[in-house]
């Protein structure tokens, strides 16, 4: 009876978590849930409930883009950094430090106001089909986020790249891979499973790095809880929700992050 | 956009560089009034008093929390893994603006109550408090990973040798984590000089605050940014090199990494 076996299985380890004192912290955080439910002030929910789902949308879109973005970004960076000769390594680590050694605030603020304001100088740019997206403010917000994660994750894959065993490079050139193929067969995905780890860390700072692009105009769900703040004089309120949502998304991802890393090949190196 | 065209608009870019470059730029940065070089170097010692403060707090907090989770009973280990999940899994932004109103708010309410004036908290210890705070969850994770890995037979040792838990501290538990746990520090006080960038948008006076200040007076955005990047990057460049010295240091006596693999 394997399902009973698991059952039972769960219901000891439940037993086990359940211990009175947690029962106690329990009542307790379900005490102050129900005291902020019932004393402080919720009526503008309703009114500001659509915009808030927009913010969140917006805020799972900048982060998902700007992650993919920012890692296609970090192989060549890793892989630079990792094999490349001087002239590809050398400029690769220069961009590594100079993301990481400066405020994701200042990339962003020089990016929107420094590049933004040197833009609408040249006529040229205003004529181009990019001015319409030159003049908004998201996308100077991907570009710094992109720019960020690549900077951070260029780092970590240069060392995946470098941890993958070099009898595994040579075993694919003996088989008659060509580069390419031993790149693309061999090497990218056992670095990757090296870097899967890491990546969920990358991916939970990114995700607290988005309400950065509120600073610079972007309405976020960041933004949309600071007009809650700024139309209704509520201090308290949104901001425990803004942390309630940001909770729950960390949560969704390091789980989801947690069910990929188990469907991988745990026997690597 | 004809040939003639693109050389103009390349000249015009060219021209338009020079003219922001060399003498203006110089002017713009030079440190006395009519430059905002000087409030920018105030900023900076600002942003490089609260990291350190910050950090320092970090660590009080982040020993006391690594005891407290290794050490503690059942509800002082739940307690801590509520408050590091929890500084964790939510922005530093959205921690700083909960934290400060919060916490100046309390300490305005304790003071009427005991019937006494309500104070101004200053910019600099409410940022110290509140990175603080932040950086004490981390730096609890850093710490108990560190003592954990210091050899078990070491701190039964010392107890055997009838140590107080004190003096254990003091001599054995913290210089012994000390080189395990100083990569994930020195990575904390890193991301600490850089978290005091975001007290910009709660309004204290640091690097990325002045910055914008000089930035919007004078319309130069992009010199100004960027010097503002230059010294955040000098500051981390100058942090790694005597990290590096504190890690020798704190290593001393023992085998070297590279030997070791």
């Amino acid at each position: 009876m394997p399902g009973e076996a698991a059952i039972i299985n769960v219901v000891a380890r439940t037993s086990l978590w359940l211990q009175p004192h947690r029962i106690v912290l329990i009542l307790i955080a379900l005490g102050l849930v129900l005291g902020a439910t019932f004393f402080m002030r919720w009526d503008w929910l309703p009114q500001y409930y659509e915009m808030g789902l927009l913010g969140i949308w917006r805020s799972l879109w900048i982060l998902a883009v700007t992650c993919v973005l920012g890692f296609l970004l970090a192989v060549p960076l890793g892989l630079a950094q990792a094999t490349g000769s001087f002239w590809f390594a050398a400029p690769a680590k220069v961009f590594c430090t100079v993301i990481r050694g400066t405020p994701l605030l200042i990339q962003l603020w020089l990016l929107y106001y420094g590049l933004g304001s040197l833009f609408p100088q040249y006529p040229w740019i205003r004529e181009s089909w990019m001015w319409p997206y030159l003049r908004q403010a998201w996308p100077y917000g991907v570009l710094a986020l992109t720019l960020s994660f690549a900077g951070y994750e260029g780092e970590v894959m240069r060392g995946a790249f470098a941890g993958v065993p070099k009898g595994q490079l040579e075993a694919a050139r003996a088989f008659g891979m060509t580069r390419w193929k031993t790149f693309r067969r061999i090497w990218l995905p056992q670095a990757f499973y090296r870097a899967l780890p890491t990546l969920t860390g990358e991916t939970v700072l990114q995700l607290k790095s988005t309400p950065l692009v509120a600073t610079i105009s972007v309405i976020d769900i960041f933004a949309v809880s600071s007009k809650v703040r700024q139309d209704t004089y509520l201090t308290y309120e949104p901001l425990l929700l803004l942390a309630l949502i940001y909770m729950t998304i960390t949560g969704i991802l390091v789980f989801a992050f947690s069910r990929i890393e188990a469907r991988i090949p745990n026997k690597i190196g | 956009m004809t040939a003639a065209d693109a050389s103009n608009s390349g000249t015009t870019l060219i021209d338009a560089l020079l003219s922001a470059s060399a003498a203006g730029i110089i002017e713009l940065l030079s440190p006395y009034p009519p430059g905002w070089g000087g409030a920018l170097l105030v900023g900076l010692l600002h942003s490089i008093e609260i990291a350190l403060g910050a950090t320092c707090l970090g660590l009080l907090i982040g020993t006391a929390g690594a005891y407290g989770k290794l050490y503690g009973g059942p509800v002082v280990r739940d307690l801590l893994a509520v408050y590091t999940t929890i500084v964790r899994a939510v922005p530093e932004l959205v921690l700083i603006l909960l934290l400060y109103y919060a916490g100046t708010d309390l300490i305005n309410q304790a003071l009427t109550a005991m019937g006494y004036q309500r104070v101004d908290i200053s910019g600099l210890a409410a940022g110290i408090a509140v990175l603080g705070f932040v950086q004490g969850a981390y730096s609890t994770e850093v710490i108990r990973g560190a003592i954990l890995a210091i050899p078990q037979g070491q701190i039964e040792a010392a107890r055997a040798y009838g140590m107080s838990p004190g003096l254990l501290l003091r001599r054995i538990t913290l210089p012994a984590m000390l080189p395990f746990a100083i990569p994930g520090l020195a990575n904390l006080w890193l991301i600490a000089t850089k978290d005091t960038a975001l007290l910009a948008v709660v309004g204290f006076y640091e690097l990325a605050l002045a910055t914008r200040q000089a930035a919007g007076v004078t319309k130069a955005y992009f010199t100004f940014f960027f010097a503002a990047g230059v010294l955040y990057l000098l500051l981390s460049l100058f942090s790694n090199l005597i990290i590096g010295r504190i890690e020798a240091w704190s290593r001393r006596g023992m085998p070297s990494l590279k030997e070791a693999r």
